[in-house]
């Protein structure tokens, strides 16, 4: 119902620009949650989001699932095979994870290359478009609420505490593997529901649409809007969704400014934009402010 | 009846014997001090008793119970908590959430919990921060408790570590160079605090320093390690006056 209103009072095209910004907003929580949060470099998060969209479209469209049903089936696709590659993986640190995660999403993506059921190099097409404005935006919602309550509970501070110093943490009673194999898991799970309303947004995927330079612009937003802050990664997210639309005026030189302006960024705010605000510091910056005037 | 029974521990890296055959015994609400030079062997025999590394050989019980090959959280969970020589706090953490994640050990609420935010999750999380709060008061860092921890002062570092490491309800408590980088006032304080929380939470306490004023002042038995082997063990006056001591350690005319 809402949809229909928006498509008739919203231009198409800002209209889709949005529904991109809620989907990534869904696909980079998740990686938040591994990367940002638990401090876990994983460099393939396009590999999660292409087992929730190749799941997802494969039960709609010769199952004839339901959305929410195809939805569910992708995300826990994704969700398991991320439990599944974190157990052995997660034991190793920093750069080598990064190469075992990028490894796994060209895997992945190679595996459907060569997929029967999932058309090969041709890709999949007439998947229905399921995916609209509204269903995009509560799934935003509900995500960003669950994320809050976890990351402010026990177990959200123990994953910060992971990122921060896994030694301390484990002197504190954390069983950081337990902990780590936890946040893959549910930030895979992230990335498969993503998968799964990006392909029923699109009608068509193929396997190209999830390569390794999707990983990077989904790890862009998480870096550039701040490593663990929910609010932070939405700011990441809806700036560099429509900082390319924007830059279609330069035209060939697009990926130019697109580069130099994260790397202006990541010189000026190391910690991502608001890697280290706190409504805290903001009103302690305020407070300062008033007594000087 | 020892609280803390360790029987011919040893420990290898590679050829390299970092500690040999030590056996110790500290008794509940001892002040137990480890002293020797540089390399002895004394961070390694705290990273055995917590479990970071696994001794090569050698028994370990605490309280009667064997936990040599144990998991460092698992280890941590029963109830020894630790500060470290190199001050290993959750630097972009808020001072109140370092202590907060100490409570994880005693603490049980799980994800779903968590994520659902369920009553019980939260009855724990009143009490783990109202715990926390305590803790930080009796530290003094209560003001200072938005702050990120690598903004506090070294000083104050050390006593946040210290409070989290008590977020666990530990009964043995092993600090490592407490008194590193303080001056003499702030020293004196320290081991009036040390005493302090012995006695206000029936704690054992196993210190390694390089102070001998500290040591000397504050332990009521001291074990002395030389290249991994233990070379005497007793009261600071009996651990003074060894001649094997004051030749490897305390030098000669001290």
């Amino acid at each position: 119902m809402l949809d229909a209103f928006l498509t008739q009072t919203i231009d198409a095209y800002y209209l889709r620009i949005m529904i991109f910004i809620g989907i990534n907003i869904i696909l980079a929580l998740g990686l938040n949650l591994i990367t940002g949060v638990t401090g876990q470099l994983s460099m393939g998060h396009a590999g999660f989001m292409s087992l929730g969209a190749y799941t997802s479209a494969i039960l709609s469209t010769q199952l004839d699932a339901p959305f929410a049903l195809a939805l569910l089936g992708g995300a826990l696709m994704a969700a398991f095979f991320g439990f599944l590659i974190g157990i052995p993986t997660l034991r190793l640190e920093g750069d080598y994870l990064a190469m075992v995660t990028i490894g796994f999403a060209e895997i992945i993506r190679v595996f459907f290359l060569n997929f029967g059921p999932g058309g090969k190099a041709v890709g999949l097409s007439g998947i229905p478009q399921e995916t609209g404005f509204t269903v995009v935006w509560l799934l935003v919602i509900a995500v960003i609420f669950l994320n809050r309550q976890l990351l402010n509970s026990r177990v959200g501070r123990s994953l910060y505490a992971i990122r921060e110093n896994e030694i301390a943490a484990e002197a504190c009673g954390v069983n950081t593997t337990r902990m780590k194999v936890l946040a893959f898991t549910v930030g895979s799970l992230l990335g498969g529901l993503g998968g799964g309303l990006y392909s029923h947004y699109m009608y068509y995927i193929n396997p190209q649409d999830f390569g390794f330079m999707k990983s990077i612009e989904l790890l862009n937003m998480v870096v550039l809007g701040g490593l663990g802050s929910i609010p932070g990664t939405v700011i990441g997210v809806i700036i560099l969704t429509i900082l390319p639309e924007m830059l279609r005026i330069v035209d060939e030189y697009r990926l130019l400014f697109y580069g130099a302006l994260l790397v202006i960024l990541m010189i000026f705010r190391p910690n991502g934009l608001l890697g280290d605000v706190r409504v805290y510091d903001i009103r302690k910056w305020w407070d300062k402010r008033r007594v000087k005037e | 009846m020892s609280i803390l029974e360790m029987t011919k521990i040893s420990q290898e890296f590679g050829g390299l014997r970092a500690v040999d055959a030590v056996s110790l015994s500290v008794s509940p609400q001892e002040i137990f001090g480890i002293i020797g030079p540089n390399g002895a062997g004394k961070t390694t025999l705290f990273n055995i008793i917590t479990g970071i590394y696994q001794p090569t050989e050698g028994q370990l019980l605490f309280q009667d119970r064997r936990i040599d090959g144990m998991a460092p959280y698992d280890i941590a969970r029963l109830g020894i908590g630790r500060t470290f020589q190199n001050i290993r706090l959750f630097s972009k953490l808020s001072v109140l959430d370092n202590v907060r994640v100490g409570r994880f050990g005693v603490t049980r609420s799980g994800f779903w919990s968590g994520l659902l935010g369920l009553p019980g999750g939260r009855r724990e999380e009143k009490e783990t921060k109202s715990r926390s709060m305590e803790l930080l008061e009796m530290v003094d860092l209560t003001d200072k408790r938005h702050e990120y921890a690598e903004n506090l002062a070294y000083g104050e570092q050390r006593r946040l570590e210290i409070a989290r490491a008590l977020a666990l309800n530990p009964s043995l408590l092993l600090l490592d160079e407490p008194g590193a980088g303080m001056n003499a006032g702030e020293k004196e304080e320290l081991m009036a605090f040390i005493r302090r929380i012995r006695d206000q939470l029936n704690l054992t306490i196993i210190l390694v320093e390089h102070d001998m004023n500290l040591v000397m002042n504050i332990c009521e038995r001291i074990a002395v390690l030389d290249y991994g082997r233990k070379i005497a063990e007793g009261t600071p006056t009996q651990v003074k006056n060894d001649e094997r001591v004051i030749q490897s350690y305390l030098g000669v005319g001290a």
